[in-house]
């Protein structure tokens, strides 16, 4: 099966990369931007059949190393 | 005293923290790979260098936490053991968790490189005390990520509790509060992104971070 993990800066984390880019795009045009995020994706396959013991792994992995509980959320996609 | 520089494949600082810490304090240094297993026996400071380690992958600092060497790095850690991460090192420090807080993109999305004016916030640690009546100190920065973040109750505790070390004079990434250095509640933990290794004699601009070193040496 394959996970993907979204990672973002929380909520109350100033994202200048997002501030950068909403900036930019209202430059094009698109005035009616906001609240643009720049986060991350990280996309692998895992053996095992079982979506939801799956699920507890990479969300294992995401304390450990994916994101920085820190400063980083994120949200875990499973698909078979 | 017994000093040991940590190399990191994408360590970039690591020979000028060899060079700052022979010349300011005559001690020996022992270079030490990231995928040892031990420290040199009885040493009293641990570097971690500036640098871009692991090419910052993930995170700066997330790959290079996760080193075989970090265990006993932690484990000399707890045991008291001085232990200065300088600007990759302070991103290091806070993705092992031995330092609160992470280090965020600038604030102006520029890689900031120029000479600081810092605040001697806590010259009463085991990394700032032979700065004497000194409560001013002069270095260089040269980060991208050198954001300090921390939640605001993180902050409260930091400043009550005296672990803030060194301030900005002026704020030059965006730091909260303008911090530029912390330390643990044990003292013996000290994350700074201004670079001690760049100002340790007066032909670097400024000798200020020799007294960093000559303070670890005088505690050893």
């Amino acid at each position: 099966m394959k996970a993907v993990v979204h990672v973002f800066l929380k909520p109350g984390v100033l994202d200048v990369q997002g501030k950068a880019v909403q900036s930019a795009l209202h430059g094009l045009g698109w005035s009616d931007v906001d609240g643009v995020r720049v986060g991350r994706v990280i996309e692998f396959d895992m053996t095992g059949a079982d979506a939801a013991d799956a699920r507890t792994r990479v969300e294992a992995m995401c304390q450990r190393l994916l994101a920085n509980p820190v400063i980083e959320g994120y949200r875990v996609e499973i698909a078979a | 005293m017994k000093a040991a520089v940590v190399v990191f494949p994408g360590s970039n600082c690591d020979r000028d923290c060899k060079v700052a810490i022979e010349r300011s304090t005559a001690s020996t240094v022992t270079m030490v790979w990231h995928q040892d297993t031990e420290l040199p026996p009885g040493v009293d400071l641990i570097v971690l260098p500036g640098g871009f380690s692991y090419g910052d992958y993930l995170r700066c600092g997330a790959m290079a936490a996760l080193s075989p060497v970090m265990a006993e790095v932690k484990a000399a850690a707890s045991r008291g053991v001085a232990v200065a991460g300088i600007c990759n090192g302070f991103q290091i420090l806070c993705e092992v968790g031995l330092l609160p807080g992470a280090l965020l993109r600038n604030a102006a999305l520029k890689y900031v490189c120029k000479t600081v004016d810092l605040d001697i916030v806590n010259g009463q640690t085991r990394f700032t005390a032979a700065f004497g009546d000194q409560r001013q100190a002069v270095m260089t920065v040269g980060n991208g990520e050198g954001n300090f973040f921390a939640d605001e109750a993180t902050l409260d505790r930091l400043e009550g509790e005296g672990q803030v070390v060194f301030r900005y004079r002026t704020n030059p990434n965006g730091s909260s509060r303008a911090i530029a250095g912390i330390i643990n509640p044990a003292g013996n933990v000290l994350g700074l992104m201004p670079h001690p290794d760049r100002a340790f004699e007066a032909e670097l601009g400024s000798s200020d971070g020799a007294l960093l070193f000559q303070s670890v040496m005088a505690s050893a």
